[in-house]
C-alpha cells in the first residue's frame, strides 16, 4: 500500500504502469474483488457524475435561492464564441459549478472528495473528455488516478473543511483532478505529481466560511476556480514544469495551516465571507436568526 | 491509515450538498438504528461543533433522521425525512450543545421506545465516512484505521470464543478485541478491529450465533 505521492510515483514507474493501474491492484487487494467488480462499481460513480452535470447544465435552483443557474449562463457565454481564456477551461468551470449547483439543491452527487468539492474533477473530465476523446474505461481510469491522490491527502493531511479548510476540500479536489488530466493526457506519474503540488500550492490557506453555513457560497464559485487552476496546473506539468517544493511536503504544509486555522474559518459559518454584513444578512434572511445570535 | 478503500475518496453517491454533514450524518444515523435493532419511537439528537453551527444548513438534520429511518446516502427520500418521521409519529428533538468536543462534526443521538433505549456518539470525519465512539456509556477505543464491528451478546460462556472462530473461519485476523459488560450475565459489548474488510456474510453469520443479539459494522 502508498503511503505518499512519492511512493506511489515509484510504484508506477518502477513497474511501468499507470497511477490508476497502481490505484486499481490496491482496491482489488484491499476489497478482495475482482477488477470487473471494481471497474463496474466507479463506472457507477462516473454515470452518477454524468447525470449531476447534464442536469445542472439545464439549470437548478437551490432551496435557498442562492445558488443555481450559473452552469447555464456559462454554457451560453460558451456558445457566443467571444470568450477570453479558453473553452476547454469554461466547459471545465462550468460543468463544476454544474455539479456543484446540483448538490447545492440537495441532488444526487458523488462526493469526490466531499460533496462540497464534488464538482471539480467531473467537471474538468466532461470537459478534456471533447478534447481528448477517452474511451469509457479511460474515463474510469480518470477517476481511479484522482482517488490515487486523493487518497493520499485523505491519510496524510485532511479532505474535510470542518478540520482542514477549504484547502482540503476543494484543494484536494482541484490537486485530484489536474494529477488525473496529465495521466488522460499522455503524462507520466511524475508529471501527475507536479500538477498535483502545483495546484495544491495555489490553493493554501483557503479558509472554508460558507453563507449562513450552507454549501452554496463561497462553494460554487470555488469549485469553478478549482477547476480551472487544475487544468492550467495540468498544462504546466505537461510542459515540463516542476514544483520546487514536492508534492508530498506541499500536502504537509496543507496539513499543518489547516491545523493552525482558527476555528471560526473551519466550516463553522462564524468567519470569512459568512461574517461580512450581506453573509450575515443572507443568513438571517434565510433562517430568520437574529444577527447577534451567531459569531 | 484512515481511509482504505478508493471509494471512501472518489464516493459515496449521496444526497448532497456535504459529505460529512449529510452523508456521514445519515450513516451515524443509520448505524444507531441499526444497533437500535428497530425503528426508534423518540430519538434526542445533540450537536456539537460545527454540527452545531451548520446542521439547517448542511442538512445534517434531515440526513440523521433519514439515518433513523434506515435510508442509505443515496436515498432521495432524506431529503423529507423529517416530515416522514412525523407522519410515523416519531419524536425528534436536536439540541445546540456549546460544549467543545474533540472532533468538530460530533453528534449524541439517544434514542428509544416503550421496549428500549440506547444512546451512542458518533463522529463525521470527512467524505462521508463516520466513526462510533460511544454505545451506552462504553467508550470504545477504536482506532478508525481499521474496519471494525460491534458485537452486542448477552454475557455467557462461549459467547466471545464463538465470534472469534468464525472470524477465523473467514480469516480475518483480529488487531484489537475490547470486551466490557455492564454487570455479570447481562448485555455485553465486544469491540473488534480486524486487519482487512469484513464481508456481509460475515456479519451474517455472526448474527446467527446464540447469544449474540446485533452485529454492526462500525467503521468501513
Amino acid at each position: 500500500m502508498f503511503r505518499n505521492v512519492a511512493e506511489l510515483v515509484e510504484l508506477a514507474e518502477s513497474q511501468n504502469k499507470k497511477v490508476s493501474e497502481i490505484m486499481i491492484e490496491q482496491e482489488m487487494e484491499v476489497k478482495q474483488k475482482t477488477r470487473e467488480d471494481i471497474m463496474s462499481f466507479m463506472d457507477r460513480n462516473l454515470e452518477v457524475m454524468e447525470q449531476a452535470v447534464e442536469r445542472g447544465i439545464q439549470g437548478v435552483k437551490s432551496h435557498s435561492g442562492l445558488t443555481g443557474g450559473d452552469a447555464v449562463l456559462l454554457q451560453k457565454y460558451i456558445e457566443k464564441g467571444q470568450f477570453l481564456s479558453g473553452e476547454t477551461i469554461l466547459d471545465a468551470v462550468s460543468k463544476a459549478v454544474a455539479t456543484n449547483e446540483v448538490n447545492a439543491a440537495m441532488g444526487t452527487i458523488c462526493a469526490t472528495p466531499t460533496a462540497g468539492s464534488a464538482g471539480v474533477v467531473p467537471g474538468t473530465l466532461f470537459a478534456v473528455k471533447a478534447k481528448l476523446n477517452p474511451t469509457r474505461e479511460e474515463m474510469i481510469r480518470f477517476l481511479f488516478a484522482a482517488g490515487a491522490f486523493g487518497f493520499v491527502v485523505a491519510n496524510n493531511a485532511s479532505i474535510s473543511g470542518a478540520a482542514g479548510g477549504c484547502q482540503a476540500e476543494v484543494g484536494s479536489a482541484a490537486g485530484m483532478a489536474a494529477a488525473a488530466i496529465v495521466e488522460m493526457a499522455g503524462g507520466t506519474p511524475a508529471q501527475s505529481a507536479e500538477a498535483m503540488a502545483i495546484t495544491l500550492k495555489n490553493m493554501l490557506g483557503l479558509v472554508c466560511d460558507p453563507v449562513a453555513g450552507l454549501v452554496e457560497v463561497p462553494c460554487v464559485k470555488r469549485n469553478a476556480m478549482g477547476a480551472a487552476n487544475a487544468m492550467v496546473a495540468a498544462d504546466m506539468a505537461l510542459a515540463g514544469v516542476t514544483s520546487r517544493i514536492p508534492c508530498d511536503e506541499v500536502i504537509d504544509a496543507m496539513f499543518k495551516i489547516g491545523q493552525s486555522m482558527p476555528t471560526a474559518l473551519k466550516e463553522t459559518a462564524q468567519g470569512g465571507l459568512a461574517a461580512t454584513p450581506t453573509g450575515r444578512e443572507l443568513e438571517a434572511k434565510i433562517f430568520g436568526i437574529p444577527l447577534n445570535k451567531r459569531g | 491509515m484512515k481511509y482504505k478503500s478508493v471509494f471512501d475518496i472518489i464516493g459515496p453517491v449521496m444526497i448532497g450538498p456535504s459529505s460529512s454533514h449529510t452523508a456521514g450524518a445519515a450513516r451515524i444515523g443509520r448505524v444507531a438504528r441499526s444497533l437500535f435493532g428497530r425503528e426508534p419511537k423518540w430519538a434526542d439528537i445533540s450537536l456539537y461543533g460545527s454540527f452545531a453551527k451548520t446542521y439547517k444548513g448542511h442538512g445534517t438534520d434531515v440526513a440523521l433522521v433519514g439515518g433513523l429511518l434506515d435510508f442509505d446516502t443515496f436515498d432521495e427520500r432524506i431529503i423529507n425525512a423529517l416530515e416522514i418521521a412525523k407522519e410515523k409519529k416519531m419524536k425528534i428533538k436536536f439540541r445546540e450543545e456549546e460544549a467543545i468536543s474533540d472532533h468538530p462534526n460530533t453528534a449524541r443521538i439517544k434514542l428509544g421506545d416503550d421496549l428500549g433505549e440506547l444512546e451512542l456518539v458518533g463522529i463525521s470525519i470527512g467524505g462521508g465516512k463516520i466513526e462510533i465512539t460511544e454505545l451506552n456509556g462504553f467508550q470504545l477505543k477504536l482506532s478508525g484505521h481499521h474496519p471494525a464491528i460491534l458485537v452486542v451478546h448477552n454475557d455467557r460462556f462461549g459467547a466471545i470464543a464463538s465470534v472469534s472462530n468464525i472470524l477465523a473461519k473467514y480469516e480475518l485476523n483480529i488487531g484489537q478485541m475490547d470486551v466490557s459488560r455492564k454487570e455479570k450475565g447481562q448485555m455485553a459489548l465486544m469491540t473488534i478491529e480486524v486487519d482487512s474488510m469484513i464481508d456481509d456474510a460475515v456479519i451474517e453469520e455472526l448474527k446467527s450465533l446464540p447469544n449474540i443479539t446485533q452485529v454492526t459494522r462500525i467503521v468501513d
